[in-house]
């Protein structure tokens, strides 16, 4: 993992979230309150535009630039949440050495990344005071951090903890459907909360979605 | 969508600038990161911020100036505000004893706020709104709602901060203030985020919405449209059971009735709402001393009105009655 592809991610993140803008907005007006595109968006575009400052940093520096860019950009609940999630992650990179291995080539630096990512979540957790079946990110989020994990400790290949993440993320996205909303934007719904997909697990998942393919689609460049 | 708009974008800062400029005796506009303080910082006194998203006019910013805030923090519409635009004005505004902010139950405020206090730098307290009794507490952990009972919060305790009280003395008044309110709304049209461009919820000529947040969020559930007297029994009782949920007497209590228009409801509505809500509250006992009728905690332009019924005791009773110089609350004594 280095910075310039850091910034390539944000960059497939922002296009996910723009391309996919009419489906977050009428998840997040069915059972919310409308803005997550908006705040999303904003989120995205900051991290984007902070580029160049962004280049000259290390990757555990990026993150919690990135984590404090987004504290002050998105609002709402997103903004703490997915700054919880970055500061984390770069807190817990911190208290390990050496993080400047490209992720796609090396199996270490896969588990490095997998357990800050996973303290990364874990943040969110402390953060929002919830967990998995709630309705939130957090469905999206908690299966891909474990899944990562486990994966990396089998030393699974970089394309295939990929493949599987982007599955798991999609299954979690999806299992919000039918949950009662006890967290976030849709807890005071009650049962007419069934059957709408929540709009944060939807954005967690086209992140994950769109990093994981950009890392397939690196890989596939570089060994065709 | 048919709005008074610019563009979306620069849209908040306008408007902010407006009311900067219109109330320019009061009050100071900060911008990037936005945050409103009064004219004239004040000495020597717990420094009370409050903020949340915008869309509610004139909550916040219309409660800053002498004996309610010091400064307030406006989020994008309905969107919290974030943690540098609370440091920065705790930094302008702080006058040696201390920060209390004063914020709206939702998930994104507390967070954002939260975040703020861990990182300010000044001792700092919290006292969280959850006034709306059309959320059932036990059923969902992110708790009640702060809506229009958060004017009545900022009014009280701003008057205790002037009077020279410690932080915990006002974060103690904050929380007994906020016990003793209740409120309920209703929506008969949905409100339109401008950046969205359309109505953030459909709901038919025929329909009203029984609960609703301000910021159109369903609330209880979806009713049909009824004789003005009969949606107010309902909103009544709904306090009247929190109350009595709450184990707060009622019978031969004083009280303040605060009808509050969410945006596009004529005063003409709301006049005509307290008078049905101020004869049966009497009925049962309650004695309505004080009143406040307007657009008070607003929801963009959704058409409806709330309910808040806060039960008075001599402390609250003297603090809301205090004097206050703001741009949207004026009390002269």
């Amino acid at each position: 993992m280095n910075t310039a592809f850091m910034i390539k991610c944000a960059q497939t993140i922002l296009h996910s979230i723009v391309v996919n803008e009419s489906t977050l907005e009428s998840l997040d007006r069915e059972i919310g309150d409308g803005d997550h595109y908006i705040n999303m968006k904003r989120g995205a575009s900051a991290i984007v535009e902070m580029q160049t400052e962004l280049a000259t940093l290390s990757p555990i520096e990026a993150l919690n630039k990135i984590g404090l860019k987004l504290l002050s950009t998105i609002g709402g609940a997103s903004g703490p949440l997915l700054a919880s999630l970055f500061m984390g992650m770069s807190k817990t990179l911190a208290t390990q050495t050496d993080t400047t291995e490209p992720i796609q080539n090396s199996q270490q630096s896969t588990l490095k990344y997998a357990v800050a990512f996973a303290a990364g979540v874990q943040a969110i957790v402390l953060r929002g005071k919830a967990g998995v079946g709630e309705k939130t990110m957090l469905d999206v989020l908690i299966p891909v951090s474990n899944q990562w994990v486990l994966l990396a400790t089998q030393n699974t290949a970089v394309n295939t903890i990929c493949q599987t993440l982007i599955q798991v993320a999609e299954q979690g996205m999806l299992s919000t459907r039918n949950l009662i909303a006890t967290k976030g934007r849709a807890a005071s719904l009650g049962e007419r909360a069934i059957g709408h997909i929540d709009a944060g697990a939807k954005s967690s998942q086209l992140m994950i979605e769109a990093v994981c393919q950009l890392i397939l689609s690196d890989n596939l460049k570089e060994k065709p | 969508m048919k709005k008074f708009i610019n563009n979306t974008d620069d849209m908040l800062v306008e408007s902010l600038s407006g009311f900067a400029l219109a109330h320019q005796d009061m009050v100071e506009l900060h911008l990037n990161p936005n945050f409103i303080t009064r004219k004239k910082k004040a000495m020597n006194k717990v420094a009370i911020i409050s903020g949340g998203g915008s869309g509610h006019e004139p909550l916040h910013a219309g409660y800053i100036g002498y004996g309610m805030l010091d400064a307030a923090c406006p989020g994008y519409v309905f969107t919290s505000p974030t943690p540098d635009q609370m440091l920065l004005a705790a930094e302008a505004v702080h006058a040696n004893k201390g920060i209390l902010f004063i914020v709206k139950n939702y998930a994104g405020d507390v967070m954002n706020f939260e975040m703020a206090a861990e990182m300010l730098p000044y001792e700092s307290a919290t006292v969280l709104t959850s006034d709306d009794c059309a959320v059932i507490n036990s059923t969902y952990t992110t708790g009640r709602r702060g809506v229009a009972g958060t004017v009545i919060v900022e009014k009280c305790v701003g008057s205790l901060a002037e009077a020279g009280a410690d932080l915990q003395s006002c974060k103690a008044l904050g929380d007994k203030v906020n016990l003793h309110t209740a409120s309920i709304g209703v929506a008969l049209t949905s409100c339109t985020v401008p950046a969205a461009g359309r109505p953030t919820f459909d709901i038919s000529e025929t329909e009203i919405e029984m609960g609703v947040g301000i910021h159109g969020e369903p609330g209880r559930k979806r009713e049909i449209m009824r004789p003005a007297n009969a949606i107010v029994q309902d909103m009544v009782n709904a306090i009247l059971v929190d109350f009595k949920a709450k184990n707060l007497a009622i019978n031969n209590v004083e009280a303040l009735l605060l009808v509050n228009g969410f945006g596009a409801t004529p005063l003409m509505e709301l006049y005509l709402i307290f008078n049905t809500a101020s004869q049966l509250f009497t009925q049962h006992g309650i004695k309505i001393t004080r009143s406040l009728v307007g657009n008070y905690t607003t929801a963009l332009d959704m058409s409806g009105a709330s309910i808040t019924l806060c039960l008075l005791d001599d402390e609250i009773k003297h603090h809301w009655d205090s004097p206050s110089h703001t741009p949207a609350l004026n009390k002269n004594q």
